[in-house]
């Protein structure tokens, strides 16, 4: 191995510095005594408890989560299949239009697939009644729709690097293709499932413009909630709010890079 | 039997949710916002186009946001590219290191990681008490609701689409042929500009659409960071459907930032189609 230039590691530095600094100095000054935020008065927690004593906030958090939890698991089952399909079924009608909608909608910009979605809903309801509110339902459904190309790629993609073979062998050995899919696709891919499921519980939690359009009065998400509040500048409570997403966020992500690695 | 269900679910989720909604706003935009429930009319004309493309604050907007998505991807290729560079060289053990803290910011909201530049850039933020303390200013300087904060916050949010698709081609990248090339007498400039930058330019193409195309239609980054003055299109779509209450023209907006779209996003999909042939 070739040492690095010096260009090079001094680029990974400020790269890296630039990435994590302003995320450290979130966790700092969510422990400053200051109700002005920037300016620092002593270590205190009394931001945490103030999160922890403000419904508002936990109202919005409790909704996210559900919406992120059933979001994940829909996207994650109609994911799966459209990856199996992509990945499987190289010829059938109308595959282009198929591909495409699958991967368009990962760059699609969150305003255009929230104002669109928005519209439907309210045609929908002009025609047959359904949704008659906008809220949990309307966001889950946007969550989905977005969500499941991330896991139909994951799993695609996982697909194409497997062998066929075994599949194939469990079909000339006489395996119902259902028995097939469950006993020997479903175990193969189940690392990209619950790779799939995570992303797209996360993109959930995190998306704000899509759930601004398609949600109803009453129901706001967490992001909702902090992009009101940040809107008007920095606030302590957020910072404290923001060092708790942050440390578990690494914790989880940290502990699974060390997982992965003692198997590798 | 079972083969049909496996792509009829999806399918028909995603014409209906997907699809069928682009459908919905072609139509509204050749509407007529009229007051009631909902805000729009029956009528079909194209009076909303014409009036994005006779009202100059459309036009410059929508090149506003071409010019800044574009220098945001460059500006991100410039540092990506170096970092995608040295992550591909190290050794196994601190590539996947480096690798990982690259994707960490990704499972951070993304609200938050723009929220947490605000407190380093406000007039009593870190980086102007810092300065002030370095005696190097002795003044605030403006750098909330600037375009430079815009930048900040485009290039630190998308760093890592750049960064990830480079990575990949380079790491596929045999480090002989540089080598043979230097061995031959190129110099290190020749030898980066006629092996290594060809040879990266599939992850380069990738990189810079990723970030372009979402950059384009930013809304919540220009919202916080920039001044009321910078007007980026995903704000102007914003603010007509939510304050002027204009759904078809709001709806036209979002028609024309399509059309714009629709070159850089058949690209990246005939890019990443490409892609995963060549590595299945």
């Amino acid at each position: 191995m070739k040492r690095q230039s010096r260009f090079i590691v001094s680029v990974l530095a400020f790269g890296y510095a630039f990435l994590y600094v302003p995320l450290a100095l979130v966790v700092v000054y969510s422990f400053n005594d200051s109700r002005i935020a920037t300016v620092w008065g002593g270590f205190s927690t009394r931001w945490y408890g103030e999160l922890l004593r403000n419904e508002q906030i936990l109202d919005a958090a409790f909704l996210s989560l559900r919406i992120a939890l059933t979001s994940a698991t829909i996207a994650t089952i109609f994911g799966t299949m459209a990856g199996i399909a992509l990945a499987r079924f190289r010829r059938f009608k109308g595959r282009t239009l198929f591909s495409g909608m699958i991967t368009s909608p990962m760059v699609m910009p969150e305003v255009i697939t929230g104002l669109s979605l928005l519209l439907l809903f309210v045609s929908l309801q002009q025609l047959t009644g359904w949704p008659a509110q906008r809220g949990f339902g309307t966001i889950t459904i946007a969550h989905t729709t977005f969500a499941m190309a991330y896991v139909a790629i994951i799993v695609q993609s996982r697909l194409m690097s497997m062998d066929e073979s075994l599949e194939e062998a469990a079909m000339d050995l006489g395996g119902h293709p259902l028995r097939v899919m469950f006993d020997i696709t479903l175990p193969l891919i189940a690392p990209a499932m619950i790779a799939g499921w995570l992303l797209a519980f996360t993109l959930s939690l995190d998306d704000l413009v899509i759930a601004s359009f398609v949600s109803g009065p009453g129901s706001n998400t967490l992001p909702m909630y902090i992009f009101s509040k940040v809107k008007l500048g920095v606030s302590p409570d957020i910072n404290a709010l923001a060092t708790l997403i942050i440390l578990f966020v690494s914790s989880g992500v940290l502990l699974s890079w060390l997982v992965a690695r003692r198997r590798t | 039997m079972w083969k049909k269900v496996l792509i009829a679910a999806p399918y028909l989720w995603l014409l209906l949710f997907f699809l069928a909604p682009f459908a919905i706003v072609l139509k509204i935009s050749l509407a007529e916002p009229v007051f009631g429930q909902p805000p729009y009319s029956q009528a079909m004309s194209l009076d909303n186009f014409a009036f994005l493309f006779s009202d100059k604050l459309y036009a410059v907007t929508y090149l506003r946001s071409v010019f800044m998505a574009a220098c945001a991807t460059l500006l991100c290729l410039a540092l990506g590219f170096p970092m995608a560079y040295g992550i591909a060289r190290s050794s196994r053990a601190t590539r996947s290191l480096l690798l990982m803290l690259i994707i960490l910011p990704f499972w951070i909201s993304f609200l938050l990681r723009v929220y947490a530049w605000m407190g380093l850039m406000n007039n009593y933020g870190t980086i102007n008490s810092l300065l002030l303390w370095a005696g190097i200013i002795d003044q605030p300087i403006q750098l909330m609701y600037t375009d430079f904060a815009v930048f900040v916050g485009l290039v630190y949010s998308y760093l890592p689409f750049m960064i990830l698709p480079l990575y990949a081609s380079l790491e596929r990248m045999d480090l002989d042929l540089v080598e043979a090339a230097q061995d031959l007498g190129a110099s290190r400039s020749r030898a980066f500009w006629d092996v290594t930058w060809p040879l990266a330019r599939p992850g380069v193409i990738a990189g810079c659409l990723l970030v372009f195309i979402p950059a384009i239609g930013e809304y919540v980054i220009p919202y916080l960071l920039g001044g009321p003055e910078s007007l980026l299109i995903g704000r102007v779509l914003f603010d007509e459907f939510f304050v002027n209450r204009d759904w078809p023209l709001a709806s036209a907006v979002a028609i024309v930032l399509l059309l714009l779209l629709v070159v850089p996003i058949v690209l990246l999909q005939r890019y990443q189609a490409r892609d995963q042939e060549s590595t299945a």
